[in-house]
C-alpha cells in the first residue's frame, strides 16, 4: 500500500463525531511537544462496570490513548499478570460485545475526545466476523485494533474491513524483524506502530535497553511517516521520559493492570491507577533530548510480557 | 490434487495453516523453514538422520499381518508397527529429526511441550542422545496425572516445569513454550510435538514421520502385491495420521480414514473431536479446525487419550477433510477401550490408548468398505504407540486393579 499521511486519524474524527481516530492524540501531543501516553487495560477485569470505571479514572488521569484488552483464552504474548486478569475476567463471563460495549462507554465518558482501540487476539474477531467486529467497533465509536498475533500477511479480510469501516489498525514490530518485514508492516500500519521492544518476557532486559531506541530508530528509517509506540514495560515517570525521549507514544500495561490486581478494593486499585497514570503523564510531558539515554535496565520488564514483573 | 502441492510457500493448505503468531518469532519460522529446505537436500543430513533412525530408534518398524484380529474383523489387517520404535511410538522420528536440525542451525537448547509425558519423553531421548539442553512444558493437571513420565524426564536430564496458567493441560504448555521461545528464540528451538502450529512446522514435521507411510506402502507392496484398500490412524494433533497418510494422497484408491477421540460422545460436549465437533478457527499459531465457544474461546477437549486430547487438529488434516480425500470420524472412549481390549487378547500387543482409537474406527468401516468392494478389505492400521504408559487407565476402566472384574 502506498505512504500514509500521518494526518488521516484526524481527518477521521472529524468526518465522525465522538469517534476520534488514534491521530488526533498523536497531533495534540506533537503540538504540545510530548509523547503520547497509552494505557492499557483489559474488559472485564474486575467485572465488565469495574473495567469500564477503571479506564475512566485512567483517561481522567491523563492517558492520550486507550489501549482495551479483549481477553482471550490463549494469550501467547501476554505474561502472568494480564494472564490473571484476562482469565478472571473470562471465569467471570465476559463475552466479546462486553469489549464492545466497554468500548462505547469509555468514548462516551471521554466525551470523544480519547481515541480507544481494542487490543485483541485474532481468532475472537475472525469467530465474530471480520467485518461485523469492524462495523460494530466503529459503532461503539472505536478507532482500530492493535493484533498481536496477526501478521499483515494473514490480514488481508482486516486490512479490507479497516478501509471500509475507516478504523486505525497497529500491527507489532520486534527487535528482531528484519528491514523488509519493518517496512512491509508499518506500510500495513494505520495510527502508529506497536514496537515490542522486548525479544519475550524474560533475561532479556539487557538487551531491551539497547534494542528499543534501536528498533524505534530502524522503524522510522523504514516508514518516516508513521508514528512508533514502544511497549516497554514502563513502571514509573522517569522510564515514561526515558522512552519520550525517542519514541512518539509510552505504550503502558501490566504496570497498570498489576495495581487492579493487588489492589484490596476497587475504588483503592482506581486511586492508585490515577496516581501512577499522573505519573507517566507528567513523565511524558519532561522534556528530553534526543537520542534519550539508555532506559533503566533493572526494572524494564516488558509491557505484554512481564513474567519478570 | 497432489501431495507435492501443500502447502504453498507461506504455509497455506487451503485456507488453513499459515501464521498467527507474534512478529518476534517470524525470523526464527523463517530460519527454521529455510534450514528444513536445505537440510532435506542435504546427503549428509538425511544419511546422518536415516542411520540414527536405523541404529537407534530401530525403523522402519515392521508391518505385521495381524492373523487373529484379521478374523475377528473379516479384513486383512497390517498393523504399522511403530509402538516398537525406541520409546515406544512415532514420536522418536520427529524427535530426532528436530534434534538433528537444531544442532545443524547451531542452536543448544531445545524446549517442547507435552500432554502427557509421550513427546517430552521422546524430545528429552533425542537431547540427552544429541547433548542439547532440555526443558519441558506441562501442565500442572498432567504433572499430577503422570508422575512416571516426570520421572522419566528427568532421568533423561531434562528440566520439566510445570505450567500453572489456563486450564493447566497440554494446550497451556504450548502457550507457555511459545513465550519461552519468544524469550529465548536466539539459542533455542521449539520442538513442536505434532503436524500443527505456525508455518513450517506443519509440514516440517509431517516430512520428518512420513516415513510411516513410505514404509508401510513399500511394505504392503511386498507382502500383498498392490496398495491397501484403506489406511486408518488415530489424530490429536495429527502428526502419525499424516506421516501414515502422505506416501498414498497420490494414490486414489487407497481410502484415508483419520480417527478423532470423540471422548464422551461428540454430542455431549465432552470431547476432543476437532474436525466433528468444532469449526474454523485459529489457535496455536494456525487456522484449523478448533474447539470453540460461540466467542471463540477456545473449549476445553475432553479424552480417555490424553495424546489425542487437544481442542485443535493439524491444518494439513483439516484440508484433507475439506477436500474429502480424508475421512475424519470420531471414536468414542469406550469404543476405543473395547478396541483396545480386543488387541490384547487377540494379538497379544497391548496399544496406545491412542491407537486403540485407529482400531476402534477401522473395526467400523471394514463392514463398509466389504460392501462396497465385494470382499473383505486390506487395511493398515497404524499402532502408533505401545500401551504400557496407559495401564493405569486400562486397569481402572476395566477393573483389574483390585480384582473386582475380568476383561472381556
Amino acid at each position: 500500500m502506498s505512504s500514509r499521511p500521518p494526518a488521516s486519524g484526524a481527518k477521521r474524527s472529524e468526518r465522525s463525531s465522538g469517534r476520534p481516530g488514534t491521530g488526533v492524540a498523536f497531533e495534540q501531543a506533537r503540538a504540545q511537544g510530548r509523547a503520547v501516553l497509552v494505557g492499557y487495560l483489559p474488559a472485564g477485569f474486575p467485572t465488565v462496570a469495574g473495567a469500564v470505571a477503571a479506564i475512566r479514572a485512567m483517561v481522567e488521569a491523563g492517558v492520550d490513548l486507550v489501549e482495551v484488552g479483549l481477553p482471550y483464552s490463549d494469550p501467547v504474548m501476554d505474561g502472568p499478570v494480564i494472564q490473571r486478569a484476562t482469565e478472571a475476567a473470562l471465569a467471570g463471563g465476559v463475552r466479546t460485545a462486553d469489549t464492545l460495549r466497554t468500548v462505547e462507554s469509555v468514548v462516551a465518558a471521554a466525551g470523544g475526545a480519547v481515541p480507544v482501540l481494542v487490543m485483541t487476539y485474532w481468532n475472537p474477531i475472525e469467530r465474530y466476523g471480520v467485518d461485523r467486529f469492524a462495523r460494530d467497533l466503529a459503532a461503539a465509536g472505536g478507532a482500530g485494533l492493535i493484533t498481536p498475533d496477526l501478521l499483515p500477511e494473514e490480514a488481508g479480510d482486516w486490512l479490507a474491513a479497516a478501509d471500509a469501516h475507516r478504523l486505525d489498525r497497529v500491527f507489532l514490530v520486534a527487535p528482531s524483524s528484519t528491514e523488509q518485514r519493518l517496512a512491509v508492516t508499518a506500510a500495513a500500519c494505520r495510527g502508529f506502530v506497536y514496537a515490542a521492544a522486548l525479544m519475550g518476557v524474560t533475561g532479556a532486559r539487557e538487551q531491551v535497553s539497547q534494542a528499543a531506541p534501536e528498533l524505534v530508530a530502524r522503524v522510522r528509517a523504514a516508514a518516516p511517516a508513521v508514528p512508533v509506540g514502544v511497549g516497554l514495560g514502563v513502571r514509573d515517570g522517569a522510564q515514561a521520559a526515558t522512552v519520550a525521549g525517542y519514541a512518539d507514544a509510552v505504550i503502558v500495561g501490566s504496570a497498570l493492570v498489576n495495581l487492579l490486581l493487588e489492589a484490596p478494593d476497587e475504588a483503592t486499585g482506581r486511586d492508585r491507577l490515577r496516581a501512577l497514570t499522573a505519573e507517566l503523564a507528567a513523565g511524558v510531558r519532561e522534556l528530553r533530548s534526543a537520542p534519550a539515554a539508555p532506559v533503566d535496565v533493572g526494572v524494564a520488564v516488558g509491557n505484554k510480557s512481564d513474567r519478570a514483573g | 490434487m497432489t501431495a507435492a502441492a501443500v502447502p504453498t510457500a507461506v504455509g497455506h493448505f487451503g485456507q488453513y495453516g499459515g501464521r498467527f503468531v507474534p512478529e518476534a518469532l517470524v525470523k526464527a519460522l523463517d530460519e527454521l523453514g529455510a534450514s528444513h529446505r536445505e537440510a532435506s537436500r542435504d546427503p549428509e543430513f538425511q544419511a546422518t538422520l536415516a542411520g540414527m533412525l536405523r541404529d537407534y530408534a530401530g525403523c522402519p518398524s515392521p508391518l505385521y499381518e495381524a492373523g487373529r484380529l484379521s478374523a475377528e474383523l473379516g479384513a486383512r489387517v497390517l498393523l504399522k508397527r511403530e509402538d516398537l520404535n525406541h520409546t515406544g511410538a512415532h514420536k522418536i522420528r520427529n524427535v530426532l529429526g528436530q534434534a538433528l536440525l537444531t544442532r545443524r542451525m547451531g542452536k543448544t537448547r531445545v524446549i517442547a511441550e507435552t500432554g502427557a509425558g509421550q513427546h517430552g519423553v521422546a524430545a528429552a531421548t533425542a537431547c540427552a542422545y544429541l547433548d542439547l539442553e532440555c526443558v519441558v512444558y506441562m501442565g500442572e493437571v498432567d504433572t499430577q496425572r503422570q508422575a512416571l513420565n516426570l520421572a522419566r524426564m528427568r532421568m533423561l536430564g531434562a528440566t520439566v516445569v510445570p505450567v500453572t496458567t489456563g486450564s493447566r493441560t497440554l494446550k497451556d504448555a504450548i502457550n507457555e513454550a511459545l513465550r519461552d521461545w519468544v524469550a529465548n528464540v536466539d539459542r533455542t528451538h521449539y520442538l513442536l510435538g505434532t503436524a500443527a502450529g505456525p508455518h513450517p512446522f506443519p509440514a516440517l514435521v509431517r516430512d520428518y514421520v512420513r516415513g510411516i507411510g513410505v514404509e508401510a506402502r513399500a511394505q504392503c507392496q511386498a507382502l500383498t502385491g498392490g496398495l491397501p484398500d484403506a489406511v486408518a490412524a488415530c489424530v490429536g494433533g495429527g502428526s502419525n495420521a499424516i506421516g501414515s497418510f502422505h506416501a498414498f494422497l497420490d494414490d486414489p484408491a487407497v481410502r484415508l480414514y483419520g480417527f478423532e477421540a470423540g471422548g464422551d460422545g461428540v454430542a455431549t460436549g465432552r470431547t476432543a473431536a476437532s474436525v466433528t465437533g468444532g469449526s474454523p478457527g485459529v489457535l496455536h499459531g494456525a487456522r484449523t479446525y478448533v474447539l470453540q465457544d460461540a466467542d471463540g474461546q477456545t473449549v476445553e477437549s475432553h479424552s480417555i487419550s490424553a495424546g489425542l486430547d487437544y481442542p485443535a487438529i493439524g491444518p494439513e488434516h483439516a484440508w484433507l477433510h475439506d477436500t474429502g480425500r480424508a475421512v475424519y470420524r470420531p471414536v468414542d472412549d469406550a469404543d476405543a477401550m473395547a478396541a483396545f481390549g480386543l488387541l490384547c487378547r487377540t494379538e497379544g500387543i497391548i496399544p496406545a490408548i491412542e491407537s486403540a482409537h485407529a482400531l476402534a474406527g477401522a473395526g467400523q468401516v471394514i463392514p463398509e468398505l466389504a460392501a462396497e468392494l465385494g470382499r473383505p478389505p486390506t487395511v493398515i492400521v497404524t499402532l502408533s504407540g505401545r500401551g504400557d504408559k496407559d495401564m493405569a487407565t486400562a486397569g481402572s476402566w476395566f477393573g483389574l486393579l483390585d480384582d473386582q472384574k475380568a476383561i472381556g
